[in-house]
């Protein structure tokens, strides 16, 4: 069969491998493998629970408020303390502006390349010369935003510094609640940027989404995948426990569920690691074995009663009812804008709910032997890490990362990951330059930084075999 | 254009103004003389990827004025719309056609285990890989200037972190005859990167530290700077994140950490930082981070503290002695900073500093103990701690010569096994006004 390969596979956040084989211009096949191996969970064994915040934020450098907000629900979790009113507030003004960056770069930096032909300079120089169909002036105007884009997201980066101390990697979000208190100052420098954010997305981004869409509407169609959902909830509310604003649920095949947290477990057969039942998260294990016959993955294969989901903007927004519902590409895109906009109006709100003078943050005791579960939503999807402290040392951690459901392997059945699903069947026109591969791929914001907990996958890498 | 001088004054004067706002355009004036830009590729290797969100969050100019004005950025996997083969040919034949002139940039640290599998950049054409190992050796000899973004590839960082799962090691460990300028932080902060290539463009290689890192903005202790200074002059302590007061007792590092974030602050808007933000410094740039720096919500562990104090005074001393006698102040600076570190953090350990930079130390050594004398101090070693380990250590050579020592493992972290100091709301023992804290017997110790 001949083998071409394409590597590495750039404007995703991290490295990782796509072997696809292509026959008659058509994906029929695909496998996506994790190949690097980082082993931060290892490194959280034996380390003070309290470290794993500031810690495991250094997984990603696009989603680090995503992993300090997983950890610090899992401390609090474990020893049963609730941020007070205000820190939950701030907590969802720092994520929500994190992610609006995240969004914004997403779209700009990440997929844009892939639609609209760009400046003829580096960065923009090389790349492919097909399939591009918007005329010369809606693209120069496209690339207008995107240059806008960049002072926006910068934007969004500095309304998480006024909360988070700093990004990437912040402060302000921690078990037991936020550490800046809301006065005049920082909130009217809050409400200033969120105005401006929201008026990029309103007047820009949206636009040039959807000139993108209308475009490349066969790209509604293509990609569609196993049209399973999932949501852990995103945005804590402050004043209902346990609810949050983008609530948690499941669509399997079109059918609502109420989200079951315990039925989540990794399978690890097409992974480079010891042989083993799929196992829940909390008893997780992580035992490398590179040389395993027939493993082509560092990411393991995580499911939800046995099956893959989707997740992220799309996910969240249909069972939210806020998007018909809907499985393609081409959705992908249009909800993550989307929910960039619903985010920046929410986040209008919450600003004026902070209550001057209030407390942000809740001391706590620390016991000795505690365990506790974090699952949340990061930009790109459903979040968890769960631990175990005994002596007030980490002695298990496992983080299941969206990125893992979206990039993992075959599980222990042989059900393709929900990225390879979606790529059978996908249209590659030009052997030399399959861009379409990339469209559909990017499409769900892959985050390989993130992609293996204890392990990450990296090494970004795309071997495409075309076969016939 | 301006003069070197003014640049690193523009540098120092960090707080009232944008560094690379007033810096950039000068750059591209003077690259605009010689009708070029500057070249640049930028590897990420076993990286989160943070320092190129850190870089993209530079203020003025932003990303837009610097890939149009000032730098070619050739390759840059995060932003460069090519993929493939067409990447990473592409990147070779930059690197051939500017071979010697353009400016590498690594952002990750180097996995070395196994010969570098655990790190790809790419795949060529007939199917071999390129490791981050292969890329860094390659691309790193050949470029005119190395700048190391971040703390990984500055200094090992988290994923280097005990027990180094992927045998990562820093890039100038790899690429032991070049020099490399380190722009370590947790993400680097957008000036600090900026700002070091923009004096790389200029001037050539800034100033250094003996960790390799510009003068300009790695010199003094967070510490010496802090605007909660005076709350720990007169024991205000901070109980818990979020509370009044300084951050010492929550476990900040900033007496054992040196970079600008109190007058700079984050991100490049200026806007805040750890402490301004209740919470503490966890020491990110510097080499020993994280396991030097961790736990990091147990304050600076198992030392006299008395010497802690005099450490964080003895600085400021130690740097105007220096001055005085013509020393460079960042030398001794540095050189105590490794001697207190050494002393403070159970298990830190210093992992590039070569012989000559060793027999430079001995010789700043010599002559801020003279400084110090002059300045009132008995001896650095007075000063630094009284601690059992300091009266064991026979000079700096013991710090720095244990090349082969291993990184500490999860045991002999910072020890909390005395963790009834770990809970904030625990730490409760009234200071007097100028701080005098009783020695907490060390684990060690009690055996």
């Amino acid at each position: 069969m001949p083998v071409k390969i394409i590597s590495p596979i750039t404007r995703i956040n991290g490295f990782w491998r796509l072997d696809a084989k292509i026959e008659n211009h058509r994906i029929v096949d695909a496998f996506s493998g994790g190949i690097f191996f980082r082993g931060l969970e290892k490194i959280l064994l034996g380390r003070d629970p309290r470290d794993a915040v500031y810690l495991t934020e250094r997984i990603c450098g696009i989603c680090s408020t995503a992993h300090a907000l997983a950890s610090s629900h899992a401390m609090e979790d474990a020893l049963r303390i609730m941020p007070p009113r205000n820190g939950i507030i701030i907590r969802n003004l720092i994520f929500g502006a994190d992610l609006l960056q995240n969004h914004i770069r997403h779209f700009y930096f990440l997929t844009v390349p892939d639609y609209v032909k760009g400046p003829d300079r580096p960065p923009f120089t090389p790349g492919y010369n097909v399939d591009f169909r918007l005329s010369k002036d809606t693209s120069s105007q496209i690339y207008e935003n995107y240059m806008e884009s960049i002072h926006i997201s910068r934007a969004a980066h500095d309304m998480v510094t006024i909360f988070g101390a700093k990004i990437p990697h912040n402060h302000g979000i921690l078990p037991g609640g936020a550490s800046v208190p809301p006065d005049g100052d920082n909130v009217r420098m809050f409400l200033s940027i969120i105005k401006r954010v929201k008026d990029f997305i309103n007047s820009k981004m949206i636009r040039d989404a959807e000139l993108i869409a209308e475009a490349y509407s066969d790209y509604f169609e293509i990609g569609a995948g196993h049209r399973n959902l999932m949501s852990f909830g995103m945005f804590s509310h402050p004043d209902k426990s346990g609810e949050f604003y983008f609530r948690p649920g499941v669509m399997i095949g079109g059918r609502p569920e109420e989200l079951d947290r315990k039925a989540i477990s990794e399978h690890v057969k097409y992974s480079w690691y010891d042989d083993a039942p799929p196992l829940a998260p909390e008893e997780g294990l992580t035992e490398p074995d590179a040389k395993k016959p027939g493993a082509y993955s560092w990411v393991k294969a995580p499911r939800y009663k046995g099956l893959p989901m989707e997740m992220g903007p799309l996910a969240r927004l249909v069972i939210r009812g806020d998007y018909p519902e809907a499985y393609g590409t081409m959705h992908r895109i249009l909800a993550r804008v989307y929910e960039a906009k619903k985010v920046a109006e929410l986040m209008e709100e919450w600003v004026m709910e902070l209550e001057i003078g209030k407390p942000v943050f809740a001391p706590y005791e620390m016991p000795s032997d505690f365990e506790g579960a974090g699952m949340v939503e990061a930009m790109r999807g459903c979040l968890g890490h769960w631990f175990r402290a005994n002596g007030r040392r980490i002695s298990h951690y496992q983080i299941i990362t969206p990125s893992a459901w979206a990039c993992s392997p075959r599980d222990n059945n042989g059900i393709r990951g929900p990225i390879e699903e979606a790529l059978v069947g996908t249209p590659v026109e030009d052997f030399d330059q399959p861009v379409e591969v990339g469209r559909v791929a990017r499409s769900f914001d892959p985050c390989l930084a993130c992609a293996v907990h204890a392990i990450d996958a990296r090494g970004m890498q795309k071997d495409i075999y075309i076969g016939t | 254009m301006l003069t070197r001088r003014e640049f690193l004054k523009l540098c120092l004067s960090s707080a009232a103004l944008s560094l690379s706002g007033i810096l950039l355009p000068k750059v591209a004036e003077a690259l605009g003389d010689r009708g070029e830009k500057a070249t640049v590729i930028w590897l990420e290797l076993m990286t989160c990827t943070g320092d190129f969100m850190s870089f993209a969050n530079t203020l003025s100019p932003d990303v837009e004025q610097l890939i149009r004005d000032t730098i070619k950025l050739e390759y840059q996997n995060t932003l460069m719309t090519a993929e493939g083969e067409t990447a990473l040919k592409h990147l070779y034949e930059t690197a051939s056609k500017q071979e010697g002139k353009y400016i590498l940039v690594v952002e990750g640290t180097v996995p070395t285990k196994d010969n570098g599998i655990y790190g790809k950049i790419g795949y060529f054409e007939d199917g071999r890989p390129v490791t981050d190992l292969d890329a860094v050796k390659y691309f790193g000899t050949r470029a005119k200037y190395v700048i190391a973004i971040g703390t990984c590839a500055s200094f090992g960082g988290p994923y280097a972190a005990s027990p180094n799962p992927s045998g990562s090691l820093p890039v100038d460990k790899i690429l032991k005859d070049v020099q490399v300028i380190n722009t370590p932080g947790c993400p680097c902060h957008p000036d600090w990167f900026v700002g070091t290539l923009s004096h790389a463009i200029l001037y050539g290689v800034p100033e250094l530290d003996a960790f390799g890192r510009p003068i300009m903005f790695y010199r003094h202790s967070i510490h010496d700077f802090c605007p909660k200074r005076q709350h720990f002059e007169n024991s205000i302590f901070a109980k818990f994140p979020g509370d009044y007061g300084c951050l010492f007792e929550i476990g900040c590092k900033g007496p054992v950490t040196f970079v600008d974030c109190p007058t700079r602050m984050w991100n490049s808007a200026h806007i805040n930082w750890p402490v301004k933000a209740n919470t503490h410094c966890i020491g990110c740039v510097s080499p020993e981070f994280p396991d030097g720096m961790s736990p990091f919500f147990a304050h600076l562990p198992d030392v006299d503290l008395p010497g802690i104090n005099a450490s964080s005074s003895l600085v400021g001393k130690v740097a105007v002695g220096g001055a005085l006698m013509g020393v460079a102040g960042h030398a001794a600076v540095s050189l105590l900073k490794g001697r207190i570190q050494n002393h403070l953090v159970n298990g830190s350990q210093t992992r590039h500093v070569d012989e000559k930079t060793l027999s430079m130390l001995q010789e700043e050594e010599k002559t801020t103990a003279e400084a110090l004398k002059a300045s009132g101090a008995a001896s650095i070693k007075d000063a630094a701690g009284k601690s059992k380990e300091s009266a064991d250590d026979s000079g700096v050579k013991a710090h720095y010569g244990e090349k082969s020592r291993k990184r500490p493992d999860s045991g002999k972290r910072m020890d909390a096994d005395a963790s009834d100091e770990l809970s904030p709301r625990e730490v409760s023992v009234v200071k007097p006004k100028k701080i005098r804290i009783i020695k907490k017997i060390s684990s060690k110790e009690k055996d």
